[in-house]
């Protein structure tokens, strides 16, 4: 495990798969799946905000959306397979027609449901409701909000966005989300504003507890870090900014082995707005699909044919594996 | 030839081509110094920061800079620590005036 602190040691920085499958190797490891406890659903690129990292390359005019009947299909694997936990995610998922359906039925039929929830969504048209909505499905919501001070979050995420993400909490909190005993869970999410790797979890955790109790009257639950992938926007800015080689040669220098266990890749299924499967979101942006032998669509969906899977990979996946380790959950090691 | 180039504090292995048994023992404990014990890794980012502008080294501010960032402080923070090496420089200075009034009234009447 390395240090936080500056790590006098040089690696040329890496552009392939090859490369993080041998660093695996190197550590007498290999990348499969333990099983499918979660699907990811992706619904779509559609999104009321246009974040500088966002993986996803969303904002809003955006057009790739789930249908209803890709959404149906993905409510009879649910149910056909007994899923324990749906994650679903966009662009701002909020926003596409079917998603208070998918909630609904994923509920009904007895998955633990969490929704990648932007805050400023709820104020959309027709959305100032969604905290009641969550709170009667007795969704997990999972927010971003990079910083606890404006000029970060801004930075990231546009004009403006800090301000009504304050509001939209504060009508979480009213609802019950991230109160004690209420059940109600409210987690946020960090990501670096820039080209560096996240601080330890914990600690930006108490940050992040005392200083939006201190100036908002704010409270949640659980604060993720999650590293930036070099993929997409985020990469545009690494490129724009001549940080790409070294963020990449930091990602691989800050490799730990104890990460992989605990990748998300090893317990979850991606699906996109169409119904194709990815090992996880950042493949299912870069259009990297599940190794040719498994099954390709919602439809062909076998738990048991994908649970021991083989994970395919890329260069991104170093941003996974750095320092503490990065997944839809935060920092997946310790140390 | 030019100096503090960006790349260089990628080649500070280098240094060990010469001497490696000298570069050796100072990498064992730089690293060991580094390491979080009875201070914090944030706490020991910032003093890094405010000994990097006191010895106003380009690459140790490049890095503890970084460092400070991935231990979780903000600019305002860093900055604090920034204004108190800086204070403490021009303090340090400052108080060689008892020197110079020293000076001025050994020789004064």
């Amino acid at each position: 495990m390395t240090t936080a602190l500056p790590v006098l040691t040089t690696e040329p920085a890496v552009h392939s798969s090859v490369e993080f499958d041998e660093k695996l190797s190197a550590y007498g490891l290999e990348l499969r799946a333990a099983t499918v406890d979660t699907l990811q659903v992706n619904v779509g690129k559609l999104c009321n905000q246009t974040c500088k990292h966002c993986h996803v390359d969303a904002g809003p005019t955006r057009t790739e959306i789930m249908t209803r009947t890709v959404a149906e299909q993905v409510i009879k694997t649910i149910k056909k397979f007994r899923i324990a936990t749906v994650d679903i995610t966009g662009g701002a998922p909020e926003l596409n027609p079917s998603f208070r359906y998918l909630v609904r039925e994923s509920r009904a039929l007895g998955a633990q449901v969490m929704v990648r929830h932007n805050l400023t969504v709820i104020f959309e048209p027709e959305q100032d409701d969604l905290p009641a909505f969550f709170r009667n499905h007795f969704v997990v919501v999972v927010s971003s909000l990079p910083y606890f001070l404006e000029q970060q979050t801004d930075a990231q995420r546009g004009r403006g966005v800090f301000e009504k993400s304050i509001e939209a909490l504060r009508r979480l909190n009213s609802a019950g989300y991230g109160q004690e005993d209420s059940g109600l869970i409210l987690n946020l999410v960090y990501n670096p504003v820039g080209a560096f790797l996240p601080p330890p979890q914990a600690s930006i955790e108490a940050d992040f507890k005392r200083e939006l109790m201190k100036r908002y009257g704010i409270s949640f639950n659980g604060l993720y870090t999650i590293t930036n992938m070099p993929i997409k926007r985020f990469l545009s800015y690494l490129r724009r900014s001549g940080n790409e080689g070294h963020y990449m040669r930091k990602l691989v220098e800050s490799f730990n082995p104890a990460t992989v266990d605990g990748l998300m890749c090893r317990n979850l299924v991606s699906v996109d707005w169409t119904g194709r499967l990815y090992d996880c979101d950042f493949n299912q942006m870069l259009d990297l699909g599940l190794a040719p032998e498994l099954p390709q669509t919602i439809e062909d969906f076998d738990p048991v044919r994908l649970a021991r899977r083989r994970i395919m990979t890329g260069a991104h996946c170093f941003g996974c594996t750095a320092g503490a380790g990065s997944s839809c959950g935060g920092a997946v090691a310790t140390g | 030839m030019a100096y503090y180039e960006e790349g260089e504090l990628q080649r500070f292995a280098e240094i060990g081509k010469h001497r490696p048994d000298l570069y050796e023992k100072f990498m064992a404990w730089y690293q060991a110094c580094q390491e979080e014990g009875a201070l914090s890794r944030r706490e020991k980012a910032l003093i890094g920061l405010a000994v990097a502008h006191a010895l106003q080294c380009p690459y140790c501010i490049d890095a503890f800079s970084q460092s400070c960032l991935e231990a979780g402080s903000n600019m305002e923070q860093m900055t604090e620590a920034i204004h108190m090496a800086s204070s403490l420089r021009g303090g340090a200075a400052l108080i060689h005036g008892i020197q110079a009034h020293n000076s001025v009234n050994k020789v004064s009447m």
